[in-house]
């Protein structure tokens, strides 16, 4: 992957990865500076708490024997190897005895421990550095020691130490060097080195790794939408199966695809009908007014074409508006307006309202709308979808029985409320027209004899579908029963 | 044909003229409506937008007002919900191109009376006007409607044409009592679905026809005259002689 440095600044995962990088460092040093102040706190204690020992040793000494016994052990001690410092001098700061040659000026003048650390030689300490620093250019040393070695031997040796003065006005100091909690430090400081070079080598591979992975995902997720941008409608976006978010993120952009497709479908569904079936009474129309025209003609057949052309008009109007309402509420035409739609009375407005066309065609219609049942819809919608569907079942009731008859029954099961009208006419025997019968301008052969746009059943499949529900077109006993199935939602 | 309906000749008799203004945009519309509100016996006054519109509105003393609601310059919602703040309580018929339930309810809310979509017969147009205005003199406080010798009473909800009594199905009441109160005027089918059933769509069928037949053999049969007419292209009348 050929990507510059700007642009790879420009991904979110290189951000991350530098920005974790940046916090843990900080979180670094400060764990590192509380732990060697911490540390070093400790060794100082330690370190005092040798020095008070070593006073109380040497003041049992001098309990025992006075000067010269304490002197004989401060000598006996100063030659031990790794020894403390030991020091006694008389009133004017004059060195006695002990292993220290030379001392920071002013160490000896106050009594108590040494305010601060301090510099000083031990005996024949000058001639063993320059010993020491010949053989180290040869690498036996590692070079921060030779540097730790260096500073010292320009500085002395640090130490502290408690001064004490002893009651013949002799002064005698106790110390020790410092040597061991610096050391200790210089380990710290090189951990903490480490520590951050790791962790920038982490941070590293992690974007490396992470940001990489991310980015490859993104990239075929482009891929594919500038696939699909191209035209592909039917391509999707990759989907791993981890479940991550990428994952999720593709599947709603599929399922928005799938959404998009279907209303593109529908779309050029919508268009293809329109050429087919409007075109058809449109160049009737047409023909009509050309052959008036054309001819001589009583005023009355004027009249009579002009009439003929608006009913014709009238009737694309009518066809035209179904196309559209249909095709708004497939499309998923949200409205304002529903409310709480009491099928009962809808049932009763509706059987009322065809009642006297039932009767003049001699079916019988019936309601059986007893229970209280309301879902959340529209009325006007569901007024239509259900007047639609009655008139079919009325117009195709007659004729295969002696008694046609149209029964609307509302009833209530289980998570639906069932809303059927069952018909005893000659119904639809054939499984597959069944499921043809709710398409769009679909007359079946059987019905092309009758008025109608065909748009009556699609229009009801559309308003159920617009209230989350079915319709389903049933084998009656005998005829055909149309069940509109509305999902029940408790009062919200 | 819908035009035999409203002429002023035959059968019909019109209502006194009316001032209507009518606001609309498309140039061509605007002329045939006001060459057919003519026709009908009424004086109509055209705005091409909505400015000119709100302009005359606000000036002029209308019957009814027509105003499309898609125009340049002011929609036509605005116009109505502009002259509704000043006060104007002029019914208005609003025409559009917009024809779903929603569309028609906010049509309503701006403070429109009536709704119609495009594409519409001008009876149907001419019908609604015509309501409209005599709903300024509105019957509605009337507790009994009377047309030549019917007489409805809306409180006892009783019906009797030369004092024998009729016995009316709920909806045939409803029916009769919409009639009777637009008396004289033309009613469509259209508007007796909207008014007596509250739906505003299509039937497949002519369901309203058989409606309005049976509830005519309830009230003419067994008496002379007819009383509920029929007009051709355009709905029904109810008119005494």
């Amino acid at each position: 992957m050929a990507l510059s440095v700007p642009a790879i600044m420009k991904t979110t995962a290189a951000r991350l990865s530098a920005l974790y990088f940046l916090l843990f460092a900080l979180c670094a040093v400060a764990l590192v500076f509380y732990m060697t102040s911490l540390s070093a706190r400790m060794l100082t204690a330690q370190t005092q708490e040798t020095i008070n020992d070593e006073v109380l040793g040497l003041a049992r000494a001098y309990q025992r024997g006075g000067l010269p016994v304490l002197v004989r052990v401060v000598e006996a001690r100063s030659r031990q190897p790794g020894a403390n410092l030991y020091l006694i001098a008389d009133a004017n700061g004059q060195i006695l005895t002990g292993n220290v040659q030379s001392l920071e000026p002013g160490v000896l003048e106050t009594e108590g421990w040494t305010s601060s650390p301090f510099s000083y030689q031990r005996f024949g300490e000058g001639e063993l550095e320059r010993l020491r620093n010949l053989p180290a250019e040869q690498g036996t040393t590692t070079q921060s020691e030779q540097n730790d070695a260096q500073a010292q031997g320009e500085k002395g040796h640090n130490a502290i130490a408690l001064v004490l003065r002893l009651p013949n006005q002799m002064i005698m100091l106790v110390g020790r060097d410092l040597g061991e909690p610096e050391r200790f430090r210089a380990v710290i400081r090189r951990a903490l080195m480490l520590a951050l070079g790791m962790m920038g080598l982490g941070g590293l591979l992690i974007w490396f790794f992470v940001g990489r992975a991310a980015l490859k995902r993104i990239d075929s997720v482009s891929e594919a939408s500038r696939r699909i941008m191209g035209g592909d409608l039917s391509g999707r976006l990759p989907v791993t199966g981890v479940g991550d978010e990428f994952d999720r993120l593709s599947e709603n952009l599929n399922a928005m695809l799938a959404r998009i497709a279907t209303l593109n479908e529908g779309l050029k569904q919508v268009s293809d009908n329109i050429a087919h079936d409007l075109k058809t009474p449109l160049t009737r129309l047409r023909n009509r007014a050309e052959a008036t025209l054309s001819g001589k003609q009583k005023p009355t057949d004027y009249r009579q074409a002009l009439e003929g052309t608006i009913a014709e008009s009238d009737q694309l109007i009518k066809t035209f508006n179904a196309i559209l309402m249909i095709s708004r509420l497939e499309a998923g035409y949200s409205s304002e307006n529903t409310n709480r739609v009491d099928l009962a009375e809808a049932v009763r407005d509706v059987v009322e309202l065809y009642e006297p066309v039932a009767e003049e065609a001699g079916v019988s219609l019936e309601a059986d709308a007893h229970e209280a049942v309301s879902v959340n819809g529209n009325r006007e919608l569901i007024g239509q979808a259900l007047s639609n569907i009655v008139d079919n079942a009325i117009k195709y009731s007659t004729g295969a029985n002696a008694q046609p008859a149209v029964r609307v029954t509302l009833e209530r099961t289980g998570a639906d409320v069932r809303l059927s009208v069952a018909d005893n006419g000659h119904g639809i025997p054939d499984d597959g027209d069944r499921a043809r019968a709710t398409e769009r301008f679909v007359r079946l052969e059987k019905s092309r004899s009758q008025p109608g746009s065909g748009l009556g059943l699609s229009l009801a499949k559309a308003v159920m579908t617009f209230h989350n529900g079915r319709l389903e077109l049933l084998p009656g006993n005998p005829g055909l029963s149309v069940v509109m199935s509305f999902p029940v939602r408790e009062d919200h | 044909m819908q035009m035999s309906a409203t002429q002023p000749s035959g059968e019909i008799a019109y209502n006194s003229p009316m001032k209507i203004l009518v606001i609309e945009d498309d140039r061509e519309a605007a002329d045939y409506l006001q060459k057919a509100f003519a026709e009908a016996g009424h004086t109509a006054h055209v705005a091409g937008d909505g400015e000119t519109g709100f302009a005359l509105a606000d000036a002029g003393d209308y019957d009814v007002m027509v105003i499309d609601r898609m125009m340049p310059r002011r929609d036509g919602l605005s116009v109505i919900a502009g002259l509704r703040s000043r006060g104007n309580t002029t019914p208005v018929l609003i025409l559009s191109a917009l024809g779903e339930v929603d569309d028609r309810v906010t049509g309503l809310r701006a403070g429109g009376d009536d709704y119609l979509t495009k594409p519409y017969a001008f009876s149907e147009l001419l019908a609604r006007v015509e309501v409209l205005n005599r709903r300024a003199s509105a019957k509605e406080a009337e507790t009994v409607y009377r047309v030549g010798d019917l007489e409805l009473d809306r409180l006892s909800h009783s019906v009797r044409r030369a004092s024998r009594e009729i016995t009316l199905q709920p909806r045939e009441f409803r029916l009769l009592e919409y009639l009777m109160r637009h008396a004289g005027q033309v009613v469509t089918r259209t508007m007796l679905l909207e008014n007596v059933w509250d739906y505003h769509f299509d039937p497949q069928t002519n369901v309203i026809d058989v409606h309005v037949s049976r509830l005519r053999g309830k009230i003419e049969k067994g008496f002379d005259k007819p009383i509920l007419h029929t007009v051709r292209g355009a709905g029904y009348m109810l008119k005494s002689g």
